[in-house]
């Protein structure tokens, strides 16, 4: 496991735009829970390879006007018990991190994998979620 | 906030496509490959004709969600390996 004071700047650049943390199962079952609504949450890890854009990619595409209702992260390496849960709520699809799964009535929608993601810009990233938000969030 | 992986090849923590001359198809995150062979984590395997898949339908069900790994870790001989492509371009 990563050092948190090496973590703590990759968690910050999801909750300065309003992610709420989701440090434990239950954080995440209550947040999975309710299901009015779109939400989008975001599986962060430390791994440049693909978080190095995953991040950035999700901030620019909340500058959309139309997005989610609601924004949750955990984080995987970290958390294990919320990733754990939160892979749970969605098993459909593999565990994948970085990752991005967005719901509308607690239903998912779309999901964005780890391989959506690495090689790819910011921009293309943020496009991806951009697609899904006007398509779902409208 | 930038990689931590220095020295490795250039699809280092890139999900890839391998192929190889037999019937068996990987797709694993790349942790390193050289001329003599491809090292990859978190791996599926599938044989041509598995669950009625052939190559082909299997990778472009891959390159919706990903995959369900069925090895931490693999080590392909090059020799053995027709190509190596991202997932993503599939």
């Amino acid at each position: 496991m990563y050092s948190p004071l090496l973590v703590k700047p990759m968690r910050d650049e999801l909750t300065a735009v309003g992610f709420e943390e989701l440090m434990s199962a239950d954080d995440v079952d209550r947040w999975v829970g309710n299901q009015e609504g779109t939400a989008l949450l975001v599986i962060n890890s430390v791994c440049g390879c693909a978080a190095g854009t995953a991040r950035p990619g999700v901030r620019l595409a909340l500058d959309n006007a139309t997005k989610p209702d609601r924004l949750g992260t955990v984080f995987a390496g970290q958390e294990a018990e919320a990733t754990a849960q939160a892979r749970a709520a969605i098993p459909q699809v593999p565990p994948s991190s970085p990752s991005m799964a967005l719901f509308k009535n607690g239903e998912l929608v779309h999901f964005v994998p780890r391989h959506r993601i690495e090689g790819h810009s910011v921009e293309q990233v943020a496009a991806n979620l951009v697609n899904a938000f006007e398509e779902h969030c409208a | 906030m930038g990689t931590f992986h220095q020295n490795k090849s250039e699809l280092h923590g890139i999900t890839v496509v391998v192929d190889t001359a037999g019937p068996e198809i990987y797709v694993g995150r790349c942790d390193d490959m050289d001329d003599t062979r491809v090292i990859l984590l978190d791996v599926d395997v599938h044989r041509d004709g598995d669950n009625g898949s052939s190559k082909d339908e299997y990778v472009r069900k891959a390159a919706q969600f990903g995959v369900w790994k069925k090895h931490d870790q693999l080590v392909l001989d090059r020799a053995q390996v027709t190509s190596v492509r991202r997932l993503s371009e599939f």
